[in-house]
Formats: structure tokens, sequence, C-alpha cells
């Protein structure tokens, strides 16, 4: 049950629901397991639900991690 | 003054009206409906002379034979319908022998209580694409069958056509080293209709593909006569057809994940709903299978045409006892490309 | 697609590649289980196996929810839908697992059963909306991922006052499922199933955050990475996995930290804990009964429970001596062990669960890896 993708926040629309984007695919979705929840966020989505905010510091952190080990 | 009385028939009622059981009873009803829908949309001289059956002049060559019906739910979808998909449908299935579509036939199923607005909305699409692709619907059939039986409009079409001069065409002839082509971006059909049963909507609306490829296909034999495969990517998608071909020529291939075109919103459309786009349907799309020497004026001649402006070289065949169907991913691993296991679901794991 | 595309990237790969065959002792062998099944899946669809060197192996761990759902369950839901005439709600994930009697949910659909394929819970309790002279049951199965959806749509259920809704709960938990492995006498005592560390699960973890590993690395000794669901984190992880065997380290450590933290998703695990209680035990397939891993709703939520507003008799079935799910889900064997796969089993005829979840070891092996499996005659050319 580990399918879930990172979508853009690109509207909030009443009562939990947001308007979602992944490379130019949009869906609604339910913001009900996240608080604080801004337009242009990142979330994870799994079955119809944002599961937690993508960090996007730490996913820079990350990709630059995967290049230096190709490096080091 | 006496004689007997010219009936007053009511046209139609197109905007209103509905398709009820006397449409299916060979009766006036249906005579009418064939005459103020059917006629009046597809118009031509084989119909105009009102027999059961159309008679055609024997062409010279290798006939062929093709036929489809089509089921697709819902009628109408973003960039075709119903109408249109079952033109191009068989225009398509005559094409891929290396042949010129010459006639069309098309058998009609219809709900009781289906609107005639909407049938005369496919009628009319497929009128259009008839005509635009130059084969003209020379004689059909109507039935009507009772409320809950049926999906709304079920339409079979038949297709005949001819062989080209000097093409041979067909799934068995794939031989190793041949190269593997496909005429533009896979996914496009069946992302459009899949969107629309999960709710979801597109910056730029994905599209249907649907279109007749004859033209294409007579670009693409006149370039290379000696074109081994032609096939669409229907149901099932390029992995199935492919993984067809290469039982049938008892052979295996080879294929580059990073060649194969796949338009970005419909790979977006697929990670959400969980699918492959290898497995979805295209109704627009032609694979080619060509000596490996012909790639490149094989590809030029897709290119060369409207329909085939995004077409590439997507593989090779090789030679395999198990006609695994493998490929190289993006990410530099290697995988098979398999039948597909019955219907694709959407994948929420 | 951002942070998606930028995961799969393959010049990437080839440098972590390079770095995991330059570091892995060439003079011992590396068993990492990665527990999810989106990772099984992906690693399989990726051809991950290409890019590691050969003295590093991935065994495959019960992390398909639907792999480890008892016959008996399925067995259940189908009369659910038979007998009780209820509209059964489940995700597509299980219907075509097999059942008794030959049949599968697709199959009893195909009977008349009516059983309703729906993308996410809120399909669910919209039916009951929709159709409110008819019973509607809820198939909720899944890891802690999908437990809060089910957790919401049960409380607004009760909010709103729809009273011909209900769950039946085959929700299970991951902690509960390593501990087992680890527990398992092949792991613990004879050590036929060589286990060096885990690949953690991706999105479990960004629910329950990356605490609850913390007791298997101390107690068993095993080093943890939680991966993200990329290829590249999967990769990622395994070269941190190398590197705390060749440190002698046992440490959580977590790869996915743009999606998860120690604590997780606390209004997540708050809304789960005020619906659901764990159960004392449950069978996993392939696992048998094990304790504290599953969950039931709480009574105060009863009335949407289905085990207790229907009268479901409690089914046991046990597999077909033919399969080897159960040693498989454990890793105790591989597909290829199995006398059935690709033979009788496949995934147009599945027998086992492991073939039909596409993230089962034996599916993704079949449809992703059996061109392995042949001679080297019939390789490409």
């Amino acid at each position: 049950m580990c399918l879930a993708i990172p979508a853009k926040v690109v509207e909030l629309r009443g009562g939990e629901a947001a308007l979602v984007d992944l490379g130019g695919v949009r869906k609604e979705i339910s913001l009900a397991l996240v608080d604080g929840v801004q337009e242009g966020d990142y979330v994870i989505v799994h079955v119809g639900y944002a599961l937690q905010k993508v960090d996007s510091g730490e996913a820079e952190r990350t990709l630059a991690l995967f290049a230096q080990a190709g490096v080091a | 003054m006496s004689g007997v009385r010219k009936g007053y028939v009511r046209p139609l009622d197109l905007k209103r009206g509905v398709v009820d059981m006397s449409h299916g009873s060979g009766g006036r009803a249906m005579a009418q409906l064939v005459d103020e829908l059917f006629l009046a949309a597809f118009d031509n001289a084989w119909l105009r002379e009102m027999n059961d059956q159309a008679r055609v002049p024997m062409p010279a060559g290798r006939l062929v034979i093709a036929t489809d019906s089509h089921v697709v739910s819902p009628l109408f979808f973003p960039g075709g319908d119903i109408g249109c998909l079952s033109v191009h449908g068989t225009v398509n299935d005559v094409a891929m022998a290396g042949a010129k579509p010459l006639y069309l036939t098309a058998g009609f199923i219809l709900e009781e209580g289906y609107p005639l607005a909407d049938l005369k909305r496919i009628v009319d699409s497929m009128a259009a694409a008839a005509r635009d692709a130059g084969v003209p619907i020379v004689t059909g059939d109507t039935k009507v069958v009772e409320q809950g039986k049926g999906d709304g409009v079920f339409i079979n079409t038949t297709g005949v056509g001819v062989v080209f001069e000097g093409v041979d065409v067909s799934g068995a002839n794939a031989r190793p080293g041949d190269a593997i082509l496909v005429s533009g971006p896979m996914g496009d059909h069946g992302v459009a209709i899949m969107s629309l049963r999960e709710n979801l909507t597109f910056e730029t609306t994905i599209a249907s593909d649907t279109a007749a490829l004859h033209g294409l296909v007579e670009a693409l034999v006149t370039a290379v006569p000696g074109v081994r495969t032609l096939r669409d990517p229907t149901r099932g998608g390029l992995a199935t057809t492919l993984n067809e071909i290469a039982r049938q020529s008892g052979v295996g291939m080879t294929l580059r994940e990073s060649a194969i075109p796949v338009r970005p919103e419909v790979a977006a459309a697929c990670e959400f709903l969980g699918l492959d786009p290898l497995y979805v349907a295209n109704e627009g799309k032609l694979v080619a299978i060509v000596a490996s020497g012909d790639a490149p004026a094989a590809l030029a001649a897709l290119r060369g045409h409207p329909l085939g402006r995004e077409a590439a070289i997507v593989g090779e065949v090789v030679a395999d006892a198990n006609h695994f169907v493998q490929m190289e991913t993006g990410f530099g691993g290697r995988r098979m490309v398999d039948w597909l296991a019955g219907e694709q679901l959407p994948r929420i794991c | 697609m951002k942070y998606v595309d930028e995961f799969r990237d393959g010049e990437l790969a080839r440098g972590i590649a390079a770095r995991i065959a330059a570091e892995a002792d060439p003079a011992r062998t590396y068993h990492f289980m990665e527990f999810c099944g989106g990772h099984t899946h992906a690693i399989s669809r990726y051809g991950v196996k290409d890019l590691l060197p050969a003295n590093v192996v991935m065994v495959h761990g019960p992390g398909c929810p639907v792999c480890v759902l008892p016959v008996g369950r399925i067995d259940m839901a189908i009369e659910l839908a038979l007998k009780e005439k209820a509209i059964l709600a489940t995700y597509a994930d299980t219907m075509r697992v097999p059942a008794s009697g030959g049949l599968s949910l697709m199959k009893a659909k195909a009977k008349g059963a009516d059983i309703r394929m729906v993308y996410s819970a809120s399909d669910a309790l919209r039916l009951a909306r929709e159709n409110p002279g008819r019973e509607v049951v809820f198939l909720a199965i899944g890891f802690e991922t999908t437990t809060p959806p089910t957790a919401l749509v049960v409380r607004e259920a009760a909010a709103t006052g729809v009273g011909n809704f209900s769950v039946f709960a085959n929700h299970v938990l991951t902690p509960s499922a390593i501990a087992h492995i680890l527990e398992s006498p092949e792991v613990r005592d004879l050590g036929t199933v060589v286990i060096d560390g885990f690949v953690g699960p991706a999105h479990v973890s960004t629910v329950i955050g990356s605490q609850p590993y913390d007791y298997f690395a101390e107690e068993y000794r095993k080093p943890v990475v939680i991966a993200g669901f990329e290829p590249l984190d999967v990769m990622q992880a395994i070269l941190m996995l190398v590197r705390q065997v060749n440190e002698g380290r046992y440490e959580v450590e977590n790869e996915f930290t743009r999606a998860v933290t120690p604590a997780g998703n606390e209004k997540a695990k708050a809304l789960v804990a005020s619906v659901f209680e764990l159960r004392r035990a449950f069978e996993w397939r392939g696992l048998g009964a094990v304790p504290y891993s599953a969950l039931r709703l709480k009574e105060e939520w009863a009335a949407f429970d289905a085990e207790r507003r229907f009268d479901m008799p409690e089914r046991r079935v046990p597999d077909p001596k033919a399969c080897e799910c159960g040693a498989i889900l454990r890793g105790v064997k591989k597909p290829t062990d199995c006398k059935v796969f690709g033979t009788v089993c496949t995934p147009e005829t599945p027998i086992g669960s492991c073939m039909v979840s596409s993230e089962g070891a034996c599916a993704a092996h079949y449809t992703y890896g059996r061109y392995r499996d042949a001679a080297p005659a019939g390789a490409t050319a």
C-alpha cells in the first residue's frame, strides 16, 4: 500500500480539500492529515490524502548526497 | 377527389427524442431512423440505393478484411467519441496489413432510451471521420436492445481494403537485427479515458490520439516497401503488441526506455493512477518493424507525415527462444516488459 | 515531475553503484531485506539488481499488505457481499487475490456480488451516502500509511450520521512484522536466513516516524536505513547499510529526510489512536499468528465495525500445499524455489498472494525479472 506521489499544492479549497499538481496533472485531495499546508508546498499524496509535507531543503541535501557518492 | 392519402410523417425529434424498441423492429420507425439519421450523415451512392447490402467492384490485388467492435465507455471523451473511434479503429486494422482501406460497414446496437441527440453527435462524428479518411460507409445494420442490456451504444465496423503492391506485412515476419519504431508518444488514449473515471483534470487536456493512420502507412510503405510488421498498439498498449509479435515471429526484443516517447503529462497521470504507460492503449499510433538498414528511411518517412512527427526508433529484435521482450531502463538496469496480466487496474500499492 | 525525476537519474545511479561496488567487502556477502512492497516493486521495475555487485543481495520481506492478507479474510469479505448483499468497497489491489472455492473478489463480482473498486476511503463513504438503502462495507487493508484515511472516514461517518457504513478492518503494523521475522527460527537460531540489515519502508515511516525502528537496531543489532520511494533512494540506502555493516554499526539512519522525521505525523497517529486499538493476535498469511500486529475498531466505534455489525464467522483457510508464499514472505525461499512458480502459478492464474499483488516477490520476479532465470543461450544478442 505504499504508492504515494509528491505533488505541489496549487490551490487550497474549503473544508480541508486542496488541488495538487504533478507534472501538469491535477487532482483534488484531502489535507485532513497534515496541518499548516500552504499553496506552493509539496506534499506526499496517498489514496487521496496528503500524508506529510516534503521538505525542500532536505530534498536538495539528499540529491547532493547522491552526487557526492559518485565523486568521493 | 379520392386517392390514397400520403401519411404525414413527423420528422425524428433529434433534440429530445430517445431510441425506442420500434427503431429496431424493421418497420417504418426503423426505416425513418436509418433515413433521417444514418443516411443523412453518411450519404453516398451505395447507401442511396437503399439495399441491405452494397455491391462494389472487385479490386485487383490481395483483399484485406478486418472487423472491430467498439464498447468504449464513456462514449464521449476528450479528443473523440465512439463514433470516430470506430472508423479509425477499423481503417487502421486494414492499414496495418500494409493495405489501402476502401470500404467500411457499420453495425449499431442501441440501448432503448438512449438520447437521439447524442446518437446524432456520434453518427455525425463517424461521418466526418469517414469523409476525412476518404473511406465510405457503404452498408450497415441497426438493432435495439432493452434498457439495461446495453451501454448506450455498441458499434461494430468492418473494413475492406487491398494490400499495396510489393508489400508483405505480417506479425510473423520480424527477424533478429530488425529495428523497432513507434510513430509517436505512447499512452494518450488510455489516460484520456481513465482520467475521466478517476476525476483527474489536466492543465493542458490530455486528449485521445484517435486518428486514421492509412495515410501514414502509405507514406511508410512507399519509402520502405520491405516493412516487416505493422501493428497499432491498442488495448494492452505497446507492451502487449510487442509480446504478440515476438511470439508470432518466434523472436525476442530489447527496448530502450529512454527512447520511448511519452508525453510528460501522460507520465504524470500514470504516476497518479499507478499505471505503466507501456500498457496503456493508443488509438492513433503504430509500431513498425523494419530491417535495420531501412530504419533511417522508415524514421524519415514517419516523421515526414503529420501523424508521425515524434516517431522514434525504440529498440531491436533479437534471437530469444523464450520470446522475452526486455528493456534497458532509464535508470541503467534491465527488466522484462511482460504480457499484461488480466485487466490493468489502477495500482494503489 | 519534481521530486520524482531527479530521484530516478541514471547518471547518479551509476555513481552510487560504483561506490557500493567499491565499498562492499569482496570477502563477504551482504543480505538486506527491503520491507516495503513499494520498494520491491521499484527494485524490479528499474532493474536495480543490475547496478548492485553480486555480493549485495536483496531479500524481499512481507511488506505487501495484500500478500499477507489471509485467504479466510477474503472469504469473509466475499460472504458479506453475497450473503448480506452489502456493497463491498475495496482498493483495486485486492480484486484478484485468490480466495476459497476458486473465487476472488473479481470473480465474485462476476457472479453478482456488488463489489466496487475505490481509489480512496472517502469514495467508500460517498457510496454509503449515495445508497442509503444498502449496507456499504469498506474492506480496509494496508500498513500504517493507509490506516489514517480509514480512521478519518469512520469519524466522519459518525459525525455526519451515516448509519449504513462500516469497515472490515485488516490494518496491520510494520514493527510487529519486522520483529516476527527477526524472531523466526530461521533468522534467530538456525541462521538459514541471514539478514544483515533492513531497508525501512518509505511512506509508512512518514506516518510512524523513524523512532519505532530504534528498538530493532538495538535489540537485534541490525542496521535499519529508511529509504525514500525512488530507485536512487533505495540505492543510497543500500550504500548506507553497507557502510554500517562494514563499520560494525547498527543504527537507524534516515535516507528519506525530505518526508520522514523522528516522530512522524503526530496528527495522523493521534487520529489512528482515537479510532483503533491493538488486536491481541492476527493471522498473517505465511507468518501464522503474530501478536499485537493488527488493529481493530475501538468499542465506541462498534457500530462501524463490520465484524460486530454483521454475523461474520471467522474463516481459517490453510494455504495450498504447493504454495510457498509463507516461506517467500519470510525471505526463507526465493520465488524460483517454489515448484509452482511460473508454471501453474502465474499472474494470470495466481495460486498465492505473492503472485497476485504487483509488489509481491513472485509477481515482481515473474513480471520484471524472470528473463534472468533463462539459460545463457536465451540471453539477448
